[in-house]
């Protein structure tokens, strides 16, 4: 099969990298090839994270450039904006409905841009999912990484793979039942 | 068994496995995981030092000692470490020595982005250059083999996309090889003008061997496929040569790239019809396969300038764009990297951010941030420890040109330990009236929180001797001292003027854990770390907008509504309920 590649964008702190890691781990215990790249030096200081997830028979890069990830997988909307050059034209973006405002944005200095949503679904086939919404009616605003993981999975096509297997590795006893339910709750959006 | 390891846990793994038993670093992005890793190894004994020099000079010491030994650092802190480095190349080895750095393309975190393979070529060691974490592992292992064999340090490379990226890597057993006999050998260990002669001309031999090593090495290999042509490449580009060029081009890739396979290069020339050189940064294997006289395609169509991708390569060499959708520039406001809610440095930013005819230069860490809107509080930031270097030579330049400006001097504490101790000591030996604050969050912050000198734990998890800041600075010579909460805006507005007063040098220290630090049993003694929040009161919000020039990402302000605290993010510093001159900002009660 041609590689795949999925890129996931947002802000330090909404659980990106875990996200990747079962998005990882999963593909791995299928049977892929897979790479998977982080930049996160500044992630817990308020700057964008992003990390690349790129599997099929053989994976020689660690990294794609633009207009070559096949889904955009954004926690953020306007992080979906900034990164949008690096999906492929036919590609598809799955975007949380959630805004977390950036410093000059917090300072009255920029306003957050408005009409993010219509302005990426003229322009690419968007996914809308309100995993901010979804996780906080399960219990935990915490657990929108992982209804966006979900909405991903299904929208790349991957449902058939063991992801209970890789939640119950990589997340907690306490939060596996939230999680499971936010992963079910991504899948149907 | 194969896993998805970063670079940084397959070097890890690849010293375990390769019987090193003693490991020294100082923390810096892309390098802080590996020894992170190899502390989880017990078979290992791992530190923290307190700069790379120290970690370099450890592992040296504990080569000649017997052990298989690795040191690993940063780009930058290569520089540090590089006056051992080259005399330890000239001595040898007893157990086998790598020295791992981790170069930084595209300055994701760092100042600059020197190319650190020159460093083989400067001080005359072999260099391994690996193209995932497999590799990683695996050639790790033979940059012992080599050490021992030939009686040399060995330098590994790896770049932030090695180092942070995650492939899949086959474990093999430990090799146990224990700690090598030592007994005293002065002609070989005692570097003096006499055996350093005599080392020289042994160093140049045994580079000759090594380039035969470099040409039969299972590190360098050809992959032919089509020989309309070839690619030279190393390390992450390899990857990305490959990705554009699929079987259209045949490769010799390199993963021993000093000294370089000559007959291994003619060979492969001779087989393709045109050859490009895809390296990151500076045309290091370029230059010197041009100096064989063989006509390569490099740098005047790779950019020297960042990181490269496959796109870059492919639009440079191929001069194909890829079919990419247009950014809309309207719909994306900047997110720079902030002081997080709560940071102790916040404080002491805030007031400094006040003064006028101040000079604040500044250092390597979280606290660069200080620069940055809206706090603005910063003049330069160069190195470990031009923090307070710096503000030394403006004072004598200052002096020179008749300004009175005060001038401060900022360093975190675990930059003073790595080389700010020194530069305080030439401010009292030399006399210049700076005032030297040392941000003291009680931990290695930017980089991830590491344990340091003056946090009283070790790498190993073991308790150990907290350092005092104000005695070392009481020994230094320093007469005037004042330790502060950062927190406390009136002790930070107190200090500032009583620094302003002073004639000599002095030195402010702001005590305070960071906000994200997983709190010692110690820092729970001596601080109030119970968590509060606080919250505007619309009533009395006059809508001024000065708590937002705290620059807290927790704040956020519209003209309309006035300002807003996420309670979610508080913590509860109470710097903006300082800052607030109606007492609009108010405490919370939190079960």
């Amino acid at each position: 099969m041609k590689t795949k590649n999925i890129l996931l964008v947002g802000v330090g702190g909404q659980g990106i990298i875990l996200a990747s890691k079962i998005i990882s781990n999963t593909l791995v215990n299928a049977g892929y090839d897979v790479k998977m790249s982080e930049v996160h030096g500044m992630a817990q200081r308020g700057g964008a994270v992003t990390t690349q997830v790129r599997f099929g028979d053989k994976v020689y890069s660690p990294i794609i450039g633009k207009g070559e990830a096949d889904i955009l997988v954004a926690f953020e909307k306007m992080e979906a904006e900034r990164w949008l050059e690096y999906l492929k034209p036919d590609g598809v973006a799955v975007v949380n409905d959630f805004e977390v405002y950036s410093a000059p944005i917090l300072s009255g200095k920029n306003t957050y841009p408005e009409n993010i949503i219509e302005d990426l679904k003229e322009r690419v086939n968007t996914i809308v999912v309100p995993a901010g919404e979804i996780a906080e009616k399960l219990g935990n605003i915490k657990a929108q990484n992982i209804v966006m993981t979900g909405s991903m999975v299904k929208h790349i096509g991957l449902e058939n793979l063991e992801w209970d297997k890789s939640l119950e590795t990589f997340v907690k006893p306490k939060y596996l039942e939230l999680n499971k339910k936010a992963f079910s709750e991504g899948l149907k959006v | 068994m194969k896993q998805l390891l970063t670079g940084n846990e397959a070097a890890a793994r690849g010293a375990y496995e390769a019987g090193v038993t003693v490991a020294a670093a100082y923390p810096g992005t892309p390098s802080t995981e590996i020894l992170e890793e190899v502390s989880k190894y017990k078979e290992i004994y791992s530190e923290w030092a307190p700069n790379e020099k120290v970690s370099v000079e450890v592992v040296v010491g504990a080569s000649i000692g017997g052990a298989r030994s690795l040191a690993a650092m940063k780009h930058v802190g290569m520089n540090v470490a590089a006056d051992p480095m080259f005399t330890f190349a000239y001595l040898g080895v007893n157990g086998g020595c790598v020295l791992i750095t981790a170069d930084d393309p595209g300055l994701h975190s760092s100042q600059n982005e020197q190319d650190n393979r020159y460093f083989a070529l400067h001080a005359k060691m072999p260099l391994i250059e690996p193209s995932d974490s497999q590799e990683t592992k695996d050639f790790i292992k033979e940059a012992y083999d080599v050490s021992e064999k030939y009686d040399v340090p060995v330098l590994f490379r790896m770049t932030t996309r090695i180092c942070h990226s995650k492939s899949l890597v086959e474990f093999s057993d430990r090799k146990e090889v224990g700690v090598r006999e030592y007994s005293r050998n002065i002609s070989k260990f005692l570097a003096t003008p006499a055996s350093c002669r005599r080392h020289h001309v042994e160093l140049e031999e045994k580079l000759e061997r090594m380039e035969e090593y470099s040409n039969e090495t299972f590190l360098n290999r050809e992959e032919m496929h089509s020989t309309e042509i070839g690619i030279i490449t190393s390390g992450v580009s390899y990857n990305y040569a490959r990705e554009v060029f699929g079987e259209d081009a045949s490769y010799l890739k390199l993963g021993f790239t000093y000294p370089i396979p000559k007959q291994k290069i003619l060979n492969f020339a001779k087989k393709v019809k045109k050859i490009y050189v895809i390296e990151e940064n500076d045309p290091y294997l370029e230059t010197q396969i041009k100096a064989m006289g063989i006509d390569v395609i490099g740098k005047e169509k790779i950019p020297v300038t960042g990181e490269l991708n496959p796109d870059i390569i492919s639009s440079s060499l191929l001069g194909k764009e890829s079919n990419k959708i247009a950014a809309n520039p309207d719909k994306i406001v900047a997110r720079p990297p902030t002081l997080c809610s709560g940071c102790p440095h916040r404080g002491f930013f805030y007031e400094m951010s006040k003064l006028k005819n101040t000079v604040i230069t500044g250092d390597i860490g979280c606290y660069t941030l200080g620069s940055a809107e809206p706090l603005n509080a910063m003049d330069t930031v160069i190195c470990m420890g031009a923090g307070i270097s710096a503000a030394h030579g403006f004072a004598k330049a200052f002096e020179k040109g008749n300004r009175k400006s005060k001038i401060f001097g900022v360093v975190g504490d675990s930059t003073f330990f790595h080389s700010g101790i020194t530069s305080l000591i030439d401010i009292v030996y030399n006399k210049s009236n700076v005032t030297t604050v040392i941000l003291d969050n009680r931990i290695t912050g930017m980089t991830g929180h590491q344990e340091n000198p003056g946090t009283g734990y070790t790498l190993m998890g073991e308790p150990a001797e907290a350092l005092d800041i104000v005695k070392i600075v009481e020994a230094i010579g320093i007469k005037h001292v004042k330790v502060i909460n950062p927190n406390k805006l009136d002790q930070v507005k107190d200090a500032i003027k009583w620094a302003q007063e002073i004639e000599e040098p002095s030195v402010i220290i702001t005590k305070w854990p960071c906000a994200l630090k997983k709190f010692s049993k110690e820092d729970k003694e001596e601080f109030d770390l119970s968590l509060k929040k606080f919250q505007v009161d619309p009533e009395i919000c006059k809508k001024c907008s000065l708590c937002t020039k705290s620059g807290c990402p927790s704040i956020s302000f519209s003209k309309d509504k006035g300002a807003f605290i996420d309670t979610n993010t508080c913590i509860g510093c109470s710097v903006c309920a300082q800052i607030c001159p109606f007492g609009a900002i108010k405490s919370l009660e939190v079960n």
